[in-house]
């Protein structure tokens, strides 16, 4: 067997009539940062919301550690080990932040005292604001709360949706820290982001979309240096 | 944790007290009857609103069948524990007479030489669970398929629901069991308000504990986001239908109790409107409240029933009520009042929070710390 954690394989998905994913091949390596970039609508959420079972489809196939999940429920997923941070922010406005963490670990049946120490020690701002509605967090606390929540179901594989949307460029230095920090813990990392630049400097590799399809894979450092990369997503000219 | 146990400690004596009052209130001869009148209907109205509450605002289900498992409840009940000796002429007008029999029970209470008291509160007790059990059974049946369905559609579904049922128990066919149109009676009720007090309050706290479990937090967040929920591995469908289930029981026991507080029991006054008054009070309330939808019931009841009467019988706040606003103009009046509340005070009494000393204590320290920095 391969040391991929993950094995995405000719996945499809449409809505409605329109396909949004079309055929597409991903593997990510256990313990790696691997991330998919690409244009609006490219499709890179849908991929993933269809590995945490929030979009069904027939065809194609995800093997996590050697398990077919594609077609299994998301409360099965993430009992595999699988969490999402959601496009936007999805955090429960109305609860406190402790118990949007609590919700994360909410299907975990032993104690989880260290790891809410553990995202408070990551994210100490969190730790002040314990009793706060989240709802009532800066943006930027709530993409952390967001974070932090999901690492509060232990998951073997992260998943992140765009962490840097809407953030003031000094937060986004520290989401992409704390994405390496994470990473350190033997945590694989799966991420989305617009922000192609931070992206491919932390990424082992990268996956290129564009409507649906990937049209480009490399190390994420190789792809910093692509002429069309830089064109297309790093908004730099050809020389 | 501290803080919550201090809470619960006040909470629980507070209720203690509140007992002991109502004991002491209604054994005092010549007290207002009024009074008792607000105890038992708004206890009934509380424990009702709070189970709405659980499904509305804490669920975030805006399910709108309320009368309809409280019409299952007080059917359930009465049509059980309606004494046999009674059934013939209870069912007088239905041609078959009473399909229905309770020897079983008279049978074991006398084999078991129960006295009379024993046996009528026991009657009382099953008569109410499988009120409850009924109206929990009917709505996990309808639960998966309107469950599914979005904010509006549920409302309608789930009203429309409850105006078949009503309709049903008022179908000649049906009339061994439910006595068809007919009036049921002669079941046994309460006396005092004693029995519907402590019911609720039972009911109430077993709401309460499950909004603080685990589950109730995943009811909360099913309420704010459900995506971001079902991505935290919550089962939607499970919990969705979970809170339904539950919600209809405490339903269905608040509608026996309902029958009991009326003596008698038809399937007319289960109208929606019943379900908009309910509704109505977990407003004024405020959605997500449980102290905010028992403070309103009593407010509500105590204003429907009593304080407004007043302008129908004569004297209202010590003044002789003109003539022509006798007859119907309490109504007005009070729909007036309902108006105002909703569309100045939307948060309702208490918002999202709860009656806590720990947060009423601190608002003290505040005060104390600014003094003293002055
Ligand atoms: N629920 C839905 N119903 C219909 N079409 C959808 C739905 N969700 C996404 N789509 C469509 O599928 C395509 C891919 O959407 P997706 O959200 O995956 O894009 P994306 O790559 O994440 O874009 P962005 O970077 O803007 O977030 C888009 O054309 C979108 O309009
Ligand atoms: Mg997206």
């Amino acid at each position: 067997m391969s040391n991929n954690i993950l094995e995405i394989n000719n996945l499809s998905v449409s809505y409605g009539g329109i396909k949004a994913v079309k055929g597409v091949t991903i593997e990510v390596p256990e313990g790696s940062i691997v991330t998919l970039i690409g244009a609006n609508g490219a499709g890179k959420s849908t991929i993933l919301r269809t590995i945490c079972g929030l979009e069904k489809t027939k065809t194609g196939s995800i093997k996590f550690l050697g398990e077919e999940i594609l077609g299994k429920p998301a409360n099965y997923i993430v009992a595999k080990g699988i969490t999402l941070v959601p496009e936007g922010r999805c955090i429960f406005p109305n609860l406190t932040v402790l118990e949007n963490l609590k919700i994360g670990a909410y299907l975990r049946k032993d104690s989880i005292e260290d790891d809410i120490n553990y995202v408070f020690s990551l994210f100490p701002r969190l730790r002040e604001r314990e009793w706060q509605l989240a709802g009532t967090l800066s943006g930027g606390e709530q993409q952390m709360l967001a974070v932090g929540r999901a690492l509060m179901a232990k998951p073997k594989l992260l998943m992140m949706d765009e962490p840097s949307l809407g953030l003031a460029p000094l937060i986004v230095k520290d989401i992409f820290s704390i994405i390496k920090t994470i990473n350190d813990r033997s945590i694989t990392v799966l991420l989305i982001e617009q922000n192609a630049n931070m992206a491919l400097q932390v990424a082992d590799i990268a996956y290129v979309l564009e409507t649906g399809s990937v049209t480009m894979t490399g190390k994420g450092r190789e792809l910093l240096e692509d002429e069309r990369i830089k064109e297309a997503y790093l908004g730099k000219k050809k020389q | 944790m501290k803080k919550s146990r201090t809470d619960m400690i006040f909470n629980l004596s507070l209720v203690a007290l509140i007992f002991a009052a109502v004991i002491i209130v209604e054994n005092i001869p010549g007290v207002n009857p009024m009074l008792s009148t607000v105890l038992k209907k708004g206890s009934i109205y509380a424990l009702v609103a709070v189970s709405m509450n659980l499904l509305n605002g804490f669920t975030g289900l805006f399910s709108l069948g309320q009368a309809g498992f409280m019409l299952l409840g007080a059917y359930t009940y009465a049509v059980i524990t309606i004494p046999d000796s009674a059934r013939e002429k209870v069912y007088m007008y239905v041609k078959e007479g009473s399909a229905v029999s309770r020897a079983w029970f008279d049978n074991i209470s006398n084999a078991l030489h129960m006295s009379e008291d024993v046996s009528k509160l026991l009657i009382m007790i099953i008569g109410m669970l499988a009120g409850g059990l009924i109206a929990a059974f009917f709505s996990w049946l309808i639960g998966l398929p309107v469950l599914k369905l979005k904010r509006d559609y549920l409302a309608i579904a789930t009203l429309g629901f409850a105006e078949i049922i009503r309709a049903i128990f008022q179908w000649d066919k049906l009339g061994p069991v439910t006595n068809g149109s007919n009036v049921l009676r002669n079941f046994p009720t309460f006396k005092t308000a004693v029995f519907p007090l402590t019911v609720s309050a039972l009911c109430i706290l077993f709401i309460v504990l499950l909004i603080n479990s685990t589950y109730g937090r995943a009811f909360k967040a099913i309420r704010d986001d459900e995506i971001a929920a079902e991505a935290m591995g919550i089962n939607l469908a499970h919990h969705k239908r979970l809170a339904f289930v539950i919600s209809s029981f405490f339903a269905g026991i608040g509608g026996a109790l309902l029958a009991m507080f009326q003596n008698t029991l038809q399937a007319t006054p289960f109208k929606s409107a019943m379900t908009y008054e309910i509704l109505l009070i977990v407003v004024i309330g405020g959605i997500g409240s449980i102290s905010g939808s028992i403070i309103a019931s009593f407010l509500y009841i105590s204003a429907s029933e009593w304080w407004l009467r007043g302008l129908d019988s004569g004297k209202f706040l010590f003044i002789e009520s003109p003539a022509v606003l006798r007859g119907g103009f309490r109504m007005v009046v009070f729909s007036v009042i309902i108006m105002i509340i909703v569309l100045f005070f939307r948060k309702g009494i208490m918002g999202e929070k709860e009656i806590s000393v720990t947060r009423f204590l601190k608002l003290f320290k505040k005060k104390d710390e600014k003094n003293k920095e002055i």
